[in-house]
């Protein structure tokens, strides 16, 4: 059924490893990137590992190589992105590697302990070409390398005002020449003197850019020096057998890979991980189901229906063509300049929150827009493309008599040719002043419709969890008692509904039965006679079946919970005494309540503690004093999760109403866009300026609908949206206590931003 | 055909015994449903023997079939909910006085006099 409806099977693989190969082995894992180590060493120090004094060494050379990386950015030379994966290299390698980097390291601090001299003397060599050039005929004289000039050359006053290049002291430059040590020595400390500076050698500043260009090309050996210290982690995982020089190390790894892993045996006992095969489409939805909570392994996978639930609930509060299609497009932009956006890197965390989110905002456009046709709802105005079903023909002198008119959809509904719009809501209610009403009756029910299928197919999905699991039993004790609970109560109620909808018409709307009424008084077991209502549908009799279902599966639910879950968990008990007590629930009969029966089950409901206590007591009379498990514990765990379940159905499927509160909110606020704001310009009645003030308009009415109508209703529809999965769907069969297959990856140590695969 | 088909009680005074005609209400519910059911139930099919190598072949079915069925359930829903209006909108006359100008060519100058309930 799809790679995404249960997480993937996992293997627990024991890897016997030589000593020498160890390194080379888990080098090779490390660059396919598919296995999960497990650590067998728990309880030991990081500092008593076996490999603690190899990451120590790695740890060092890290340590430089940061360094040089500091200095070179510092000096913003270009570090070249080499796209070579390098291989980790061997052991023996490691010490060469590691004198490399001592050597650099030294050099470095060395060249930047004279760098603030150094520039200060590549500045004043350019002051010495100027001399040079001026006093050209001197130092041809003298004829010595021009490494001594200054020093035995004669004095010579040139006082030049010269502006140095980088910073604006005014120097003057002299050249004194002299012969002889001694003069040498008073030459140099009237210099100092001064303060003045002496000329270096040019050279100096060659040779440091070369010493730096040389350390560039190092700098891809951070990556292999992160490598090695992520192998050496690995391998103290491991576990070292003295007798025969192996390390033993344990590796969850994907079933299907196996081949490629080499490896073949038996499941473990413990938990495996979750492991699913996500592309870049399904990636975005399953992280957002494992944002609440990671799947158990091989649990049902929510993920897979939230591709197109989450889109379309998140539309249902949305509702808008025009706002619909805006997001659309902003989506498919975005997945279509997929790779170019990529690769821009760029550092702004909100649109990478959206771009990570491209195929969502996709689809988020794209229901919504088939939404809005539905609810005729584009920028707040509606569509006519089929004709209004009201087809009403008023006189004059009826229009003139009132401000406004109410139809009756008796006489003005065309029931006769057209019926119902063919798409959505009839145009005609987008200018009615009872909209509000109109739509507030529909969307509810819709939210209620919604609500309670989905909740149900939540249900539904439980019973492949259990068949899975090989709890069979549950399916009759969990499920089936869920399933009648949801449905007699709630699927009851959308029976009601469409009941109502199709066969209540306005003939008879004074008389049309309420359904909050009635619902309520099913519950209060308040029967009124067929004849004295008039005109009560005689199919709406049998509502004996929503209490009838409500009391009797809770009692079932209750009972058979803590009756067969016991049952199963003690294979050896005898079913008779279960079979004698789940006998004696005998349920009230379908014909009528007489009073003797209402009595039974208002009682055993009423006192379903009591009774349940009562019945377990008589079990355990019967004599299952061997228990591997305490009864009260189970029977107070699963009367939490009965009494849960049953106020939960209630509380989430009001808790589905939001999708009317948002979409009237939506709905209410793009009409106030329009009629506060562009209609106000559309209004105005002033030639030539009147178009200037149209542009305005719309300007700030273009900016409020992307800011307010697509952005925050945006996001609030998507919280929501996200809440009633969260919440009201996964709570009826999801568990969401997995944790995730972290495999051992080079790719991920290197680029910790790579947090998605 | 989507009326009231189901048995009604003996509130209803007036009894109309309609002609059983195609309305153009009965003819949008045949294509729609009939679009819905080639998307919910061909497509799938279709898929499955088009992408069976593929892993995600299982994905685009299910895909195929939720949007079906949630498409159509609110298309039926809106649909539904709109054959047996038990109110109908309040619209302002000047509104009304435009719209049956612009919909059903009612001019204003020459209207017979047509008895309105």
């Amino acid at each position: 059924m799809g790679s995404l409806f249960r997480s993937e099977e996992m293997t627990l693989c024991q890897l016997f490893l030589q000593s020498d190969a160890a390194y080379a082995c888990v080098s090779e894992l490390g660059e396919m990137g598919l296995v999960q180590f497990k650590d067998l060493n728990p309880d030991v120090n990081a500092f008593q590992r076996k490999f603690v004094n190899e990451i120590m060494r790695c740890e060092e050379m890290e340590r430089k190589l940061r360094y040089i990386e500091k200095e070179l950015k510092k000096d913003k030379l270009k570090i070249p992105d080499s796209d070579s994966n390098p291989k980790a290299p061997a052991p023996k390698e490691m010490i060469d590697l590691e004198a490399t980097f001592e050597k650099i390291e030294s050099e470095l601090r060395e060249v930047n302990t004279n760098a603030e001299a150094l520039k200060r003397n590549y500045l004043e060599l350019t002051e010495l070409k100027e001399v040079l050039t001026k006093t050209q005929t001197f130092f041809r004289e003298q004829g010595h390398g021009h490494h001594n000039v200054v020093e035995d050359a004669q004095h010579a006053l040139v006082p030049e005002e010269r502006v140095g290049s980088g910073d604006a002291i005014h120097k003057s430059v002299f050249i004194v020449f002299f012969q002889g040590e001694q003069l040498k020595a008073r030459v140099r400390k009237i210099c100092e003197g001064f303060r003045a500076t002496l000329y270096p050698c040019p050279e100096t500043a060659q040779e440091r850019m070369d010493m730096l260009r040389g350390v560039t090309t190092r700098l891809e050996d951070l990556e292999i020096v992160k490598k090695i210290k992520a192998i050496y982690h690995t391998l103290n995982m491991c576990s070292f057998e003295h007798s025969r020089n192996n390390l033993i190390a344990e590796c969850w790894a994907p079933a299907k890979v196996l081949e490629e892993v080499q490896a073949a045996l038996r499941h473990g006992q413990d938990i495996p991980p979750t492991y699913f095969m996500t592309n870049r489409f399904t990636k975005v939805f399953q992280s957002i189901v494992h944002a609440y909570g990671v799947a158990g392994y091989r649990e049902v996978n929510p993920a897979l229906y939230t591709i197109i639930s989450f889109p379309f609930l998140f539309a249902v509060m949305f509702g808008d063509t025009g706002h619909g299609f805006i997001m659309f497009l902003f989506g498919l932009w975005m997945v279509v300049s997929e790779k170019k956006l990529d690769q821009k890197k760029n550092d702004n965390e909100i649109f990478k929150m959206m771009f990570g989110g491209r195929y969502i905002i996709l689809l988020m456009g794209l229901f919504s827009l088939y939404t809005g046709l539905i609810y005729n709802d584009i920028f707040s105005k509606s569509l006519n493309l089929f004709g209004s079903s009201w087809k009403f023909n008023y006189t004059q002198e009826t229009l003139d008599g009132s401000f406004s008119l109410q139809m009756k959809p008796e006489d003005i509904f065309d029931d006769a040719t057209t019926g119902a719009y063919p798409l959505g809501l009839d145009p005609v209610w987008q200018a009615s002043i009872n909209k509000i009403t109109f739509t507030n009756s529909f969307k509810m029910k819709l939210s209620v419709i919604m609500g309670v299928l989905q909740m149900a197919s939540g249900v539904l999905l439980s019973v492949f969890n259990h068949l899975h699991f090989k709890h069979y039993s549950f399916v009759l004790v969990q499920f089936v008692p869920e399933i009648l609970f949801l449905l007699c109560i709630f699927g009851y109620l959308l029976a009601l509904i469409f009941f109502k909808w199709l066969t209540i018409n306005a003939h008879c709307a004074s008389c049309a039965p309420s359904l909050l009424i009635h619902f309520i008084n099913m519950f209060l077991y308040k029967y009124e006679e067929p004849a004295n209502i008039n005109g009560t549908v005689p199919a709406f009799h049998c509502d004996n079946m929503g209490p009838f279902g409500n009391y009797s599966q809770f009692e079932m639910k209750c009972t058979g919970q803590t009756v067969f879950y016991p049952h199963q968990r003690k294979a050896g008990l005898g079913a008779r005494s279960h079979e004698h007590l789940v006998s004696s629930e005998v349920l009230p009969g379908q014909e009528g309540l007489s009073a003797s029966e209402v009595d039974i089950s208002t009682s055993v409901s009423i006192n379903g503690g009591r009774g349940d206590a009562v019945m377990t007591m008589e079990e355990e009379e019967e004599g299952d004093a061997e228990a591997e498990f305490d009864t009260g514990e189970v029977f107070v765990g699963q009367a939490i999760h009965t009494i849960e379940y049953c106020l939960g159905c209630v509380s989430h499927t009001a808790s589905y109403l939001r999708l009317w509160a948002l979409s009237l909110a939506h709905a209410q606020l793009s009409e106030v866009l329009w009629n506060m704001l562009f209609r106000m310009g559309l209004k105005m009645d002033l030639p030539y300026v009147g178009s200037i003030l149209v542009f305005a308009c719309f300007g700030a009415f273009a900016v409020l609908t992307i800011a307010v109508l697509l952005v925050m209703e945006g996001l609030s529809a998507f919280l929501h949206a996200l809440r009633l999965h969260w919440v009201e769907f996964q709570s009826k069969f999801y568990h969401g206590d997995g944790y995730l297959f972290d495999p051992f990856n080079f790719k991920e140590q290197m680029d910790p931003t790579l947090d998605d695969q | 055909m989507i009326r009231n088909s189901l048995p009604v009680s003996n509130c209803q005074t007036n009894i109309q015994k309609k002609k059983l005609t195609m309305t153009r209400a009965d003819t949008a519910f045949a294509v729609v449903t009939i679009f819905w059911g080639f998307i919910g139930v061909v497509c799938p099919i279709l898929t499955g023997l088009f992408m069976r190598k593929s892993p995600n072949r299982g994905i685009v079915q299910i895909m195929f079939v939720m949007t079906a069925v949630c498409c159509y359930l609110f298309w039926l829903c809106a649909f539904l909910f709109q054959i047996n209006p038990l109110v109908g909108p309040q619209l302002e006359s000047n509104l009304i006085r435009t719209m049956q100008y612009e919909w059903y060519g009612i001019n204003p100058q020459h209207t017979p006099e047509h008895p309105e309930a």
